[in-house]
């Protein structure tokens, strides 16, 4: 029994000290959009060194992840995946129970290191969806689909509770291109979507304040100026003042001055705008484009239904994070505190956005195996 | 169940319906990147103008250099007000933990009033938290000492230098110069606030306040770029304040140390005019007050000590002081009965002791008693014989009277430039109608013709009438700027006087009549009011005495003059003088409120004026024969 978990044990070492097997185009691509993400980190965190050394310190360990992960087989995965999902729920309900009464509250202190729960269910969540989908007939049932539905609702509606409204949308959205992609019909979704608009003002009820005020003042920013409408202003000057080149990498006025707010993190995309003008933007657009593309081409090589919707939901939800913060600061969106992969100065975001594309990299990596 | 559907479960045809859905959702993923890169041009290109001016809007900012206030000096350039440094505690409320400890504790170090933590706490909530408040202007030496040594316990306060307007005349020239203090909030809401941005303080009386805007300057600016915090990150250009311009008046210290001193102490007022200008070269008011308390805000303590001062050294009694004129005004009733045609300077009057109306019982006394005989205009003057002035007013009436005596600026604001001066009151028949709703009776016109009744007039007003008179009836509307200056090294430019008017005067030889009367005040013989006051004085003086009786009479007796302090509590003493008598330099008012006669107590004031400016004049200065004895 023991000299069993051994050779198991020594068997997965190996491989995970095996050559890399790694797609190397979306490889250069991720390490472009970083060294993009750290010199616009330089720029706006106004040249501090020890603000790029700590996010390059992540991105390091984020790409210690991928590897790691990427040595992992999609089956193994798989079988993982339930303890996975079981895992983070409850993370998430211990969250929930500490955090009771006392606002937002979103971290676990694990003395080491501070991070959220819901950014595992990020990962956890797509898992989760194609796992239950992948032994299943699809297009997907009724049934089925409802099934999806409660894996789908329980730690989203755990994360608005926390509350953070972006992540659980976020989180959902991942678990729903998963169905999206195992073919669910058109018909369907249709209805599906006419229901979650039917219920929006049944949402609207069960939201906070400060939510409602973000949605309100995403629809007329000028009305309150200097609260939260600030944000938007700012961030839309930023990029309007960039023009068609830009103000000049570190010359960004609204960054360097402090008048755009959350200028490392969530707003980074202004200072880029801002400093690169709309050549940067779209330059910068279509390294995210390329990204997602290649991997919807990684999961469309995929050997299983599994690998399929894993990593092709994961692709999906990496470009909700661009889309949702590109269209945040440029006011086309309301404000959600959503990074933009990569690029944001933040540490879970960047590993887990990392540990993701490890498994995409596994998928890649196995493709042929059943073939 | 599960059996029969894995069996169904076909990974070809899942694949296909994969790749399908990947392709779709490509697709639309596409779709939404070039969304956000319209929006991204939509922002950068078609609306970049106006966030790029949005921007600079935001990032450039406009600071005021509030400009160093003018300096004023008299006529010889002494100083009479100036900047200087001095040391003030300043805070730092974002670096005060604890705003009140801390207020408490720096309390035992420096003692901070409660007027300074009014104004403090005021001003805090004006300011952006890392903006610095002063908290206790002009400290002391003592003050600034043992702060140093404790200033480790306040971190967020310091001693700051800046500048602050100090009069080294001091008290002397306090009703003139005026002093500044702090702006208020009524003050700020009267100015242009771009103007006095960041300027502290503001001219509140006299000087000070009537030229406040020469004296203030034109504030400068610097285009800053600011942070989103509107700390200063940078000055990108800077154009520097254009300070007031430097006043020079008129007035010569000497003179006025000269007038001050000759007060000693005593209540009333003092104006010397060059009556060939208007240009005022002394006006003092005495008792009087350290302007320098006022500029960074007055002790309470000080302050009640002023106000409850029961000779209200506050009060500027040269411009708002109210006083009858007295005899003083009998040589302008005299040239009116001239000018008029009314008398002759040869036509004579019997003065018995007792004037009557006729058809009246009431008698009007002379001051002597059985009175001065014949009397013409001559006599009448130097011996400031009543009968004479009373039938010469009643011939004229009521009417030609203050017509005449309007024209050497009785009953009205002399003009000067300050801020506050009394009118006076020049009695008429439509006055007294506008006050009493009473007819006018011959009696007080009669009373009239010797500066009684109604009759109120300020010092100034007066040394404005006694130099109209002496530049042979031309008036010149007095004036304290003489000149200004754009800098310390640049060019004194001479401020041309207002218009002078036209002469009152048609007959010269009416003029050197009444001047006749003058010169005997001072030098005349036996009975004269003032004789000996112009002993051993280089230039002839011409002059006038007044003794107006502050109380009315109770009885009907003939005031015993042996008892001069008495006296003093009952009379008011008025002295005018003007020399070189042929040609007039210099014209003097002067009112002591507490004062027996007005040769005695008034003239000697106005002779050690008249000395300070012969001195001025290059000439000997001989006061050591100083006028005793003088008839009233």
């Amino acid at each position: 029994m023991i000299a069993a978990y051994r050779h198991r044990l020594g068997r997965l070492v190996r491989r995970l000290w095996s050559r890399p097997r790694l797609d190397l185009p979306l490889l250069g691509a991720l390490t472009a959009l970083a060294m993009v993400g750290l010199a616009t980190l330089y720029s706006a965190g106004d040249e501090s060194l020890s603000l790029v050394g700590s996010q390059a310190g992540r991105f390091v360990l984020g790409a210690i992840m991928l590897v790691l992960v990427s040595r992992i087989s999609p089956t193994l995965l798989r079988t993982w995946t339930p303890w996975l999902y079981a895992f983070s729920t409850a993370l998430l309900v211990v969250v929930a129970v500490i955090g009771e009464g006392k606002g937002a509250y979103r971290w676990l202190d694990l003395g080491v290191v501070r991070f959220q729960p819901s950014e595992l269910c990020k990962l956890t969540m797509p898992m989760m969806v194609a796992w239950y989908l992948h032994p299943r007939q699809l297009p997907p049932r009724w049934k089925d689909i409802f099934a999806v539905g409660i894996l789908i609702a329980v730690p989203a509606a755990l994360i608005a509770e926390q509350p953070d409204l972006g992540t659980a949308l976020l989180v959902a959205g991942s678990g729903a291109f998963a169905l999206f992609l195992s073919g669910m019909s058109w018909r369907r979704i249709a209805l599906l979507l006419g229901l979650v608009v039917a219920a929006l003002p049944v949402a609207w009820h069960f939201m906070h304040g400060y939510q409602r005020q973000r949605v309100m003042t995403f629809i007329n920013p000028e009305s309150d100026p200097l609260g939260t409408g600030w944000h938007i202003i700012q961030s839309k000057i930023a990029v309007g003042s960039g023009g068609i080149f830009g103000k000049g990498w570190h010359h960004g006025t609204q960054s360097r001055l402090e008048f755009l707010p959350e200028h490392t993190t969530d707003f980074i995309f202004a200072v880029f705008g801002e400093e690169f003008g709309l050549v940067g933007a779209i330059v910068l657009i279509a390294l995210y484009a390329f990204i997602i593309g290649r991997s919807l081409w990684i999961a469309m090589e995929a050997r299983d239904t599994y690998s399929r919707l894993l990593t092709g939901a994961i692709a999906m939800s990496f470009f909700v994070y661009v889309i949702v913060n590109g269209g945040m600061i440029t006011g086309l969106l309301p404000v959600v505190g959503v990074p933009l992969p990569l690029v944001s100065y933040g540490g879970t975001s960047a590993v887990s956005l990392l540990t993701g594309f490890g498994v995409l990299m596994s998928v890649h990596a196995h493709r042929k195996l059943l073939e | 169940m599960p059996l029969r559907r894995r069996a169904i479960k076909d990974n070809r045809r899942e694949a296909h319906l994969f790749r399908v859905r990947a392709y779709t959702g490509f697709a639309l993923i596409l779709l939404g990147l070039l969304v956000l890169v319209g929006r991204f041009f939509y922002l950068q290109v078609m609306r970049h103008d106006e966030y790029a001016v949005r921007s600079e809007q935001n990032r450039v900012h406009l600071r005021r250099l509030p400009p160093a206030r003018g300096l004023i000096y008299d006529r010889n350039g002494t100083l009479l007000a100036d900047n200087v440094p001095a040391f003030r505690l300043d805070v730092i409320p974002e670096r005060v933990k604890h705003m009140e400890r801390m207020l408490k504790r720096l309390d035992t170090v420096v003692p901070l009033s409660a007027d300074d933590l009014k104004d403090f706490h005021r001003q805090l909530k004006q300011h952006r938290s890392f903006q610095s408040v002063p908290l206790k202007l002009h400290l002391t030496e003592d003050e600034i000492d043992r702060f140093a040594v404790n200033r480790w316990r306040f971190p967020g306060v310091d001693v700051v230098p800046y500048l602050t307007r100090h009069y080294p005349m001091g008290d002397i020239f306090a009703h003139v110069v005026g002093y500044v203090g702090r702006i208020n909030q009524r003050e700020l809401q009267q100015v242009n606030p771009e103007r006095y941005d960041g300027t502290t303080h503001i001219g509140k009386t006299g000087i000070e306040k009537y030229y406040e805007n020469k004296l203030h300057g034109e504030p400068g600016y610097q285009v800053v770029e600011v942070n989103a915090d509107q700390r200063v990150q940078r000055i990108l250009e800077t154009h520097p304040p254009t300070p007031g311009e430097n006043l020079y008046l008129s007035i010569d210290a000497n003179l006025q140390k000269a007038a001050y001193k000759a007060f000693a102490g005593r209540a009333g007022a003092a104006v010397a005019i060059d009556p060939r200008n208007g240009q005022v070269l002394a006006m003092v008011s005495v008792p009087t007050y350290d302007p320098n308390l006022f500029v960074n805000g007055i002790s309470q303590t000080d302050y009640d000590a002023l106000l409850n001062n029961p000779h209200h050294p506050l009060l500027d009694r040269a411009a708002v002081g109210r006083y009858p004129p007295g005899s003083t005004v009998k040589p302008f009733i005299g040239l009116g009965g001239l000018e008029l045609g009314l008398r002759t300077p040869q036509d004579t009057v019997n003065s018995t002791g007792v004037f009557y109306i006729p058809g009246q019982s009431r008698g009007y006394r002379d001051d002597q008693r059985g009175g001065a005989g014949i009397t013409d205009l001559r006599k009448a003057i130097a011996q400031s014989v009543n009968t004479y002035f009373y039938k010469l007013a009643l011939d004229m009436g009521i009417d030609r009277f203050s017509h005449w005596m309007a024209r050497f600026g009785f009953g009205q604001e002399p003009g000067i430039d300050l801020p506050r001066q009394g009118e006076g009151v020049l009695p008429s028949r439509e006055w007294k109608r506008g006050q009493t709703h009473q007819p006018w009776y011959p009696g007080e016109t009669v009373i009239a013709g010797i500066g009684q009744g109604y009759w109120v007039i300020t010092p100034l007003q007066l040394a404005h009438a006694l130099a109209t008179l002496a530049d042979k009836g031309v008036p010149h509307t007095p004036r304290l700027l003489m000149a200004t200056q754009d800098g310390v090294d640049a060019k004194v430019k001479p401020v041309s006087p207002p218009p002078a008017g036209a002469s009152v005067i048609k007959n010269p030889a009416d003029w050197q009549a009444v001047v006749n009367g003058m010169i005997d005040v001072v030098n005349g013989g036996p009975g004269t009011t003032a004789r000996g006051l112009g002993k051993g004085f280089p230039y002839v003086i011409a002059g006038k005495t007044g003794t107006a009786e502050r109380y009315s009479r109770k009885t009907k007796a003939y005031t015993n003059h042996s008892d001069l302090a008495a006296l003093a509590k009952l009379h008011r003493a008025l002295f005018e003088a003007f020399t070189p008598a042929e040609n007039p330099r210099i014209a003097v008012a002067v009112v002591l409120e507490e004062g027996a006669w007005g040769g005695s107590s008034a003239g000697p004031i106005a002779r050690k004026i008249l000395d300070a400016w012969a001195k001025e004049q290059g000439l000997p200065d001989d006061t050591s024969d100083e006028p005793k004895d003088m008839a009233p």
